[in-house]
């Protein structure tokens, strides 16, 4: 029960950090079509960005104002760069999104190093919130699903509830009429991957700390948001949401688990020595293929469901 | 004496003067091969930089007997492919010596294409200097007249480890954990067998195998650490898998001894912060609060001139005056003139006396176990007086243990020309 509930905790914790991380590069993929290929990259700007911003007027301010200056440089990604590639089909954006984290990593080198930097958590948020069977939860693990949910929630209601919103979703289906109806779609557009950049930046400054601030941080989380899109369904928020959470537990309850393939036949009397035939397959525990399963669950899911859990495209 | 006679003792004379003075002037270039860019870049650059400023240094005191030391970077983007193209390239475009440290995987790549160069093309070898890749094979198996290497073998470190650590009658649980390739496989058994050996009441609690760099949240992995009640934990992780795996034992509040290999990586220290104070221990050949003189100008000149990063081998020293010893006892910069000094060869450092053992090719020094703690000037102990990663930590000495501890036997059977 004690392992349950720490696994529990752990799991639905990874779940919450993932969807943070892939929250923004849902919601540029289902308004505007683009796969960002940069995503991670502007989580690591958040993260440095709030690095330098902390070290002079502290965590708090950092928090807002890093992943706006994370939004402003999505805009003008956007603006002169994306719009000017866009007719050109999503081919080209792909391909210029993935030379722009090239060029934003390279950005990063020469600014800061190459070097991890020193970005801790902050004073306030160091501590632990609660003990369970002994094992401390810290504050600052409780702050990030707090925030993650705060995502979810402010999302849902910005796309669903407000004028915005509703323009958003109105021009990505009709951008002819909305434009008709006097709404500017291209700076709707703008504004959209601004805000996913933000949502990145905003994953960055608080991921920066509880991780690793460095240069090879986008590369450490560049793959796995992308399995979290295609699992929950390009495009779907509550899509992400769910394959998040089911990403997370999977990890962290397999990593619990000694089992192996040879193990099934331990009650029959059979056993694998290491060097036998496929030894180390038959030995291979769930345990250390924990990391690499949400891959293996993303390509089942593009097998038999490719539109992903929740999605609507069948792209 | 007639003039032509005068005249050819005065051509010859010249011609003396003008080869020694080309004597002189002769340069040694060697190939630096290592990451200058993709995720490990910062480590590659900072190791280049210690290399050059040893280079320097060689120069400067004119070690080598005239030849001067030039140490050039090439960038394999830790890739053993990338790293054989490089190599090509760098022998056609000259040099004799090569030298890289960073994963065994690429190391075995290099040491069986040079052997393999240096087989086809007799009079043209290349010296392959390794001065981190650990993987025991290296020495054994796969050992060679033209692979030298200066750091410890893992097996080696692992020796050294667990006599420290069966000294420790606090000790019964055992984790360890390590990144799933050779050389973390590697470090799990030599762990087991060691402590069999040595200790054979200390329970293994936990045996843990997860892939290189893929792991971003270690919480499971603390939880399962915390459930098997293991009081020290033995990871040969290094980079992120280490950063993060000490980051998630703090936020759990594991109160265990980390006996690492790498804790003082480059950049680990930053990484880890506060979190790692007087939980982290490390095994090295060195570091920089072992008290020395000559090596303790070294690195402050070195900080001087890179203010953002660290002398952080020590055993780079000891590979570049070592290198420069021979090419002046062998007064050449053949490779195999110099290999045949330095096979066997002993030097008397500051950190006491290192042999380049003749048999494999391995280099026999003493290591230390070390604990990191604040440094002396934010209020650590007074041994501490250099910090890593400019992060205001650093090292303090647990133990020395002397040379002979940690030799192993070796397997290696190498033809010598």
């Amino acid at each position: 029960m004690e392992f349950f509930l720490i696994s529990l905790l752990n799991g639905v914790t990874y779940g919450l950090l993932l969807f943070m991380l892939s929250s923004g590069l849902t919601l540029i993929f289902s308004m505007m079509g683009v796969l960002n290929f940069a995503h991670a990259s502007f989580y690591m700007l958040g993260a440095y960005f709030a690095f330098q911003i902390s070290g002079h007027i502290g965590f708090w301010p950092a928090l807002v104002l890093a992943p706006l200056g994370v939004a402003v440089i999505g805009m003008a990604v956007e603006r002169y760069g994306l719009r000017t590639v866009h007719k050109h089909g999503h081919v080209a954006e792909l391909l210029f999104t993935f030379g722009l984290a090239y060029l934003i990593e390279e950005a990063v080198h020469l600014i800061w190093g190459r070097a991890p930097v020193n970005y801790g958590v902050p004073k306030d948020l160091d501590g632990t919130l609660f003990m369970i069977y002994g094992t401390a939860f810290p504050i600052y693990r409780g702050f990030m699903m707090l925030v993650s949910v705060l995502m979810l929630v402010a999302l849902y209601v910005v796309l669903t509830r407000t004028r915005i919103g509703l323009v958003i979703q109105a021009a990505l289906t009709h951008p002819e009429t909305v434009e008709a109806l006097g709404h500017n779609v291209p700076r709707v557009f703008m504004l959209v991957f601004g805000g996913g950049a933000a949502l990145a930046g905003l994953a960055g400054v608080i991921g920066g700390n509880a991780f690793v601030t460095s240069p090879g941080m986008a590369l450490h989380v560049g793959a796995i948001v992308f399995v979290v899109v295609v699992i929950g369904g390009m495009g779907s928020l509550a899509g992400a949401f769910i394959a998040s959470l089911l990403i997370g537990l999977l990890q962290t309850f397999s990593v619990a688990l000694d089992w192996s393939l040879g193990g099934l036949f331990k009650p029959m009397g059979i056993s694998f020595a290491a060097d036998s035939f496929l030894g180390e397959l038959w030995n291979l525990t769930l345990a250390s293929a924990a990391p690499v399963l949400p891959y293996l669950l993303m390509v089942l899911v593009l097998l038999f469901r490719p539109r992903g859990l929740l999605g609507t495209r069948d792209t | 004496m007639n003039t032509r006679a005068l005249r050819s003792l005065a051509v010859a004379a010249a011609l003396t003067a003008a080869s020694l003075a080309a004597n002189a002037q002769e340069v040694l270039r060697i190939a630096y091969i290592d990451p200058l860019s993709g995720p490990f870049a910062d480590v590659g650059e900072a190791g280049l930089k210690q290399f050059q400023y040893l280079a320097d240094q060689v120069n400067k005191r004119n070690l080598a007997g005239g030849v001067k030391f030039e140490v050039v970077g090439f960038d394999n983007k830790t890739s053993p492919q990338e790293s054989l193209n490089v190599l090509k390239k760098v022998i056609d475009s000259g040099f004799r010596y090569i030298m890289q440290g960073n994963g065994s995987s690429v190391a075995i790549a290099l040491s069986d294409a040079v052997q393999k160069h240096n087989e086809r093309n007799p009079g043209k070898e290349i010296l392959y200097l390794n001065y981190a890749a650990v993987d025991p094979v290296l020495t054994n198996e796969k050992c060679h007249f033209y692979h030298f290497r200066f750091d410890a073998n893992s097996d080696m470190k692992m020796e050294a480890l667990t006599t420290f650590l069966a000294k420790d009658p606090n000790i019964k649980k055992v984790y360890l954990i390590n990144q799933n390739y050779s050389f973390g496989q590697a470090v799990t058994r030599a762990a087991k067998a060691d402590l069999a050996r040595k200790r054979p009441d200390i329970q293994i609690v936990g045996d843990d195998l997860h892939p290189l760099g893929q792991v971003k949240d270690f919480a499971p992995y603390v939880a399962k650490i915390k459930a098997s009640g293991a009081d020290t934990v033995i990871t040969g992780n290094w980079g992120t898998d280490m950063t993060l795996l000490i980051k998630a034992a703090k936020d759990a509040g594991l109160n265990v001894n980390f006996y690492t290999y790498y804790g003082g990586g480059l950049g680990s220290v930053a990484a880890m912060g506060d979190s790692a104070i007087g939980k982290v221990k490390q095994i090295t050949e060195w570091h920089a609060n072992v008290p020395t003189k000559e090596t303790d100008r070294m690195v402050n000149e070195f900080k001087k001139q890179n203010p953002k990063l660290d002398y952080y081998y020590g055993r780079a020293g000891t590979l570049m005056f070592m290198l420069a010893e021979a090419v002046k006892r062998a007064k050449s910069t053949d490779p195999t003139a110099v290999a045949k000094v330095m096979s066997g060869m002993k030097m008397d450092t500051e950190l006491g006396q290192v042999e380049m053992r003749a048999a494999d090719h391995q280099m026999i020094q003493p290591l230390y176990i070390s604990t990191l703690y604040k440094q002396a000037s934010k209020g650590g102990p007074a041994e501490v007086k250099y910090d890593a990663d400019n992060s205001g930590l650093g090292f303090k000495t647990d133990a020395r243990i002397e040379a002979y501890v940690s030799a192993q036997p070796t397997s290696c059977n190498m033809k010598k020309p």
